[in-house]
């Protein structure tokens, strides 16, 4: 295998920097009840998708998550729908989540999967926990699998996420937050 | 003789917990532990409950992972094809003998000493049965525990532990025609549905009987609950006509009623027409091309089939927690006195273009479930409702079951069928009636009216 050169090891470098960045602030936003800036950040036609996962015999993982073309599955949507959460959110009167929960996005293991022209194919794992009225408390854990695109306004749009949620019988009364 | 709530302290009736004069029931039901252990042996063990549909195990050897009250079961179809249910527990000490989802095999082979199961329950082979049973051991006598009754009715699978439970159709009643059409394609043919995969699944903290018996029974939350779902627009018609939750409907000569069973404990929203016939089709599914020219056609099919019948009624709570509407069915398994394991299974038409069924499985993944947009609030005020009554104090205070008590009336159109204001609450007295009736019977002779009379 070639050795990349000390200016592609950098600019790889650079990359990573920026991605993590990005979805550093991304978290953040969420965090901090910005939605509507948040879904700013969302590509128009992003694919948003969340699997239920089933319990398999060895063997047949390939059928372990619920399939985005048939089957059922925690969320798998588009930007309309997203944004009408987002405005949900906004009313006030969404009482799952009014008053707010406590959330907070701890996002890591961010590696760079592959870069097609404008696009980055990132991995990500997270731990969402939240809190909410006096002690509901949810630990949401998984890993998400990214595609970023290059935009002139935001710096990167999330154009297809796929967060894979480490649950069978969800334990949480409901999702009400993003991720 | 009146049951009491076997070792309670407070040795008081059910029948004093349960007020139905008056529409005042005690939030002790919900909340005792004694009574919810009875609410297993005298509800649970005796009801009919829905296992699934046979489209879930469309071939020899296909198994899933159901439920039957706090139990888990399988839903099998044999190597011969005939579909059983069994409670998914090994003979031998207990074991899970499944503990996957769903799939397909030849055998159940027990992980803990291997004993083996045929797909029709059968005990087909024990680890070194000669050596160390000594060829004493009566394998007929130690298969799988397979329910007492199943039917499948249209399609969907249901099933009870009760020998002497009446067939399901009587079980259902006057709601026998209006769960069946639940189970019919768009155009109208029975048997017309199959069931998308994999069934959401998730936990509650509250009691069984606050969702299961406010699904259905409970027109006054949308206002309040659902303030928010508008700005959303999920609708099938996206922004159209104000970005309401539900398709858009035509203008059809009928009135909607609380519609129960007062003797059965089952319940809806249900029309009764002033027409014959099916009414017309209104395009809804602007956010979706393609989706309208299917429906307007079944429509007209279905307008065919039906045109000289009068199709009062539809679906609804089939008591206890099954609840079965067109295209959607919620289950609301007891999980604990405080924990209910909810289910949701979507039908859709067989036969339909991949289109279609997209369009229908998509809007049912934003609308329902926990992650959906209107009922994530219906989860949190069942929650809550729950938890705020736990305490001493609110122990004390009755919930308060009287919105149109007095008021329910009947008619001949609908023989059977208790009616009420579309909004009331004679759905929930119905199935709280029943409920008293189930947890004081002896057995199935105590309640089932139709034989004694
Ligand atoms: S518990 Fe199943 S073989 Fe022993
Ligand atoms: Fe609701």
């Amino acid at each position: 295998m070639e050795i990349d050169s000390r200016a592609q090891q950098l600019e790889r470098l650079l990359l990573e920097r920026e991605v993590e960045q990005f979805l550093y602030k991304e978290a953040q936003l969420l965090d901090d009840r910005r939605f509507s800036e948040w879904i700013e950040l969302i590509a128009d036609d992003i694919h948003y998708f969340m699997p239920q996962r089933r319990n398999v015999k060895f063997g047949e993982q390939y059928r372990e998550h619920s399939d985005p073309e048939s089957e059922i599955s925690w969320f798998d949507e588009g930007k309309a729908t997203l944004a009408g959460r987002v405005r949900q959110i906004n009313t006030g009167v969404h009482w799952a989540e009014e008053p707010f929960s406590r959330v907070r996005h701890i996002i890591s293991n961010i590696q760079i999967e592959d870069v097609q022209g404008d696009e980055v194919k990132v991995r990500s794992n997270f731990f969402v926990y939240t809190n909410r009225l006096k002690d509901e408390v949810n630990l949401f854990v998984g890993t998400r699998h990214d595609v970023l695109r290059r935009d002139a306004d935001t710096a990167w749009k999330v154009a297809k996420r796929t967060i894979i949620l480490d649950q069978n019988v969800l334990l949480a009364k409901a999702i009400t937050t993003f991720f | 003789m009146v049951a009491q709530i076997r070792h309670s302290h407070s040795e008081r009736s059910l029948r004093h917990l349960v007020d139905l004069e008056h529409g005042q029931i005690s939030r002790e039901i919900y909340v005792n532990d004694d009574v919810y252990r009875q609410e297993q042996e005298q509800i649970f063990a005796r009801a009919w409950l829905f296992v699934g549909h046979e489209t879930l195990v469309p071939n020899p050897g296909d198994f899933f992972q159901s439920r039957m009250g706090e139990e888990d079961v399988l839903l099998v179809r044999d190597r011969k094809g005939q579909i059983h249910v069994f409670l998914n527990t090994c003979r031998h000490r207990g074991m899970k003998v499944c503990r996957y989802d769903d799939g397909n095999t030849l055998v159940f082979t027990c992980p803990f000493h291997g004993w083996t199961y045929g797909t029709d329950g059968q005990l087909v082979a024990v680890p070194n049965e000669e050596s160390t049973y000594h060829g004493e051991l009566d394998k007929a006598a130690w298969g799988l525990h397979e329910v007492a009754q199943l039917c499948n009715f249209y399609g969907s699978i249901w099933a009870t532990w009760d020998a002497g439970a009446p067939s399901f159709e009587d079980y259902l009643g006057p709601f026998s025609e209006g769960i069946r059409r639940c189970f019919q394609s768009s155009d109208g043919r029975d048997n017309g549905v199959e069931v998308f995969k994999p069934p959401y699944k998730w936990y509650i903290p509250t009691n069984w009987k606050l969702p299961a018996f406010s699904f259905d029974g409970d027109m006054a939350h949308g206002a309040m609950t659902h303030q928010s779902i508008n700005t959303a627009a999920i609708g099938p018609q996206g922004e159209l006509g104000g970005g309401g939750r539900h398709g858009l409907r035509a203008a059809f000569p009928k009135t909607e009623y609380e519609f129960c069973s007062a003797e059965l404990g089952h319940g809806g929203h249900n029309p009764i027409f002033e027409l014959p016939g099916v009414p017309p089709y209104v395009e809804t599914w602007q956010t979706a091309p393609g989706v309208d020219d299917y429906y307007r056609r079944t429509r007209e099919e279905q307008a065919k089939r039906f045109a000289d019948q009068y199709l009062h009624g539809g679906g609804g709570c089939v008591w206890p927690n099954a609840i079965v509407q067109p295209q959607r069915i919620l289950l609301k398994h007891p999980a604990g006195v405080g924990r209910t394991e909810s289910w949701r299974l979507y039908p859709v038409d067989k036969d339909a273009p991949k289109l279609v069924k997209d369009a229908q499985r998509r809007y049912m993944m934003r609308y329902g479930g926990p992650a959906g947009l209107t009922e994530s609030d219906d989860m949190e005020n069942w929650n809550y409702a729950s938890r705020a009554s736990l305490g001493t104090i609110a122990r004390r205070l009755p919930y308060n079951f009287q919105m149109g008590l007095g008021h329910a009336f009947s008619d001949d159109r609908v023989p059977g069928i208790t009616l009420n204001n579309r909004t009331a609450e004679e759905n929930q007295r119905a199935r709280l009636r029943r409920w008293v009736e189930f947890m004081e019977a002896g057995s199935w002779d105590d309640i089932y009216p139709m034989k004694q009379t």
